[in-house]
């Protein structure tokens, strides 16, 4: 793509980047969370992707560190839901609600404006969730692009 | 005259359209998007399914009114999106993986796994 | 002489649809003591604002989990399709 194109993709994937963490951060006060929050990096991933040629884009946006996210995401989510057996109750028990420590500040019913340390285990999950499916996208449209560019260059040149 | 129920109209008409696109058409991608239509059919039904006259969204940040929708079918409305997704990547990796073998999509030309 | 059956087929799909969902009333759903138990007690037990996100991660996490379990199995299907960018080996019939 032409040099314009490479230096807005520069300047906007971390703004993306952030925006996509603030909506999987705030997923338990405002609408948002892990599954919305992933799908908005995706997009920034995807801009980088077209912007550059594939050669420089997987040195970027490398292959075996998306697979790093992907593992890291569903062994967290799964991990964070096992630790209810520590606390002697059922499996995905909420062992953080309304107990006072790290997000456990007790919330009456009816309209009020929002508070970041509230939620039980939920901002834990909304964060493995997103860094789950950002790694799974990135990684799906790399493998994409590499079945596609090796279909056309003729299995020739690819390692 | 059937106003009142504009959804539910979209919802049967999406149905057939999806229907007929992966019935009808001979080419694999329009079978794809077929198959894209009807999953978008099937969650809107989920949403619509849920709706409560004069409400608001479940969230009680700074909420209006307490009077809300029901938020159990936007929660499964997620789920099936995912697993819709993930249904598109892995039929758009085989089409890829046919026109690599074959040298075409057409589904009348790919005649090898017959009898 | 098959199309004709398919557009057959097709038209009686859509009588059959179209009889079950005219009497539907959108506005007003059928039971939702459910949901408005969720929608009373979601802010004490769970601890949230978002009764949407409770409602995915704490009282229905299950289905959560076999999503996530289903959107890894896909990648890794789509990376069997495609072995030879980690340096696998790629097989061939012919």
């Amino acid at each position: 793509m032409s040099k314009l194109v490479r230096f807005a993709a520069d300047i906007l994937y971390p703004v993306v980047l952030i925006f996509g963490l603030y909506v999987v951060a705030h997923g338990h006060i405002t609408p948002g969370g892990g599954f919305q929050g992933g799908a908005v990096i995706a997009t920034g991933v995807a801009l980088v992707i077209v912007a550059y040629s594939y050669k420089e884009a997987s040195a970027w946006i490398t292959g075996s560190g998306s697979m790093a996210r992907e593992v890291i995401g569903l062994m967290g989510f799964i991990g964070t839901a096992l630790i209810a057996f520590f606390f002697g109750m059922p499996f995905f028990y909420n062992y953080l609600a309304g107990q006072g420590g790290l997000f456990g500040v007790p919330v009456a019913f009816g309209p009020n404006p929002g508070e970041l340390n509230t939620g039980g285990f939920v901002p834990l999950m909304n964060f493995s969730v997103g860094i789950e499916v950002w790694g799974g996208f990135s990684l799906v449209i790399l493998y994409l692009l590499s079945g596609l560019l090796r279909r056309r260059n003729g299995e020739e040149e690819e390692s | 005259m059937m106003l009142w129920n504009l959804p539910f109209i979209v919802v049967a008409i999406l149905t057939i359209i999806g229907l007929a696109a992966i019935l009808l058409k001979r080419n694999l991608i329009k079978v794809l998007l077929g198959i894209n239509i009807l999953e978008s059919a099937a969650n809107l039904f989920l949403i619509s399914l849920g709706y409560r006259e004069g409400g608001v969204a479940p969230i009680f940040t700074l909420a209006p009114s307490t009077t809300m929708v029901l938020p159990t079918p936007q929660a499964l409305c997620l789920t099936s999106i995912v697993i819709g997704m993930a249904t598109s990547a892995l039929l758009v990796s085989f089409a890829i993986i046919i026109h690599k073998k074959y040298g075409t999509v057409e589904l009348d030309q790919i005649r090898r796994l017959q009898g | 002489m098959k199309k004709e059956l398919i557009a057959v087929v097709l038209l009686a799909i859509l009588v059959a649809l179209a009889a079950v969902v005219l009497p539907l009333r959108f506005g007003s759903p059928m039971k939702s003591d459910m949901d408005d138990y969720f929608l009373r007690y979601g802010q004490e037990q769970t601890g949230t604002n978002n009764q949407c996100t409770s409602v995915t991660f704490d009282y229905r996490g299950f289905d959560t989990l076999g999503e996530s379990t289903v959107f890894f199995c896909a990648v890794i299907g789509v990376g069997l399709m495609f072995r030879r960018m980690t340096g696998g080996e790629e097989i061939e019939d012919e």
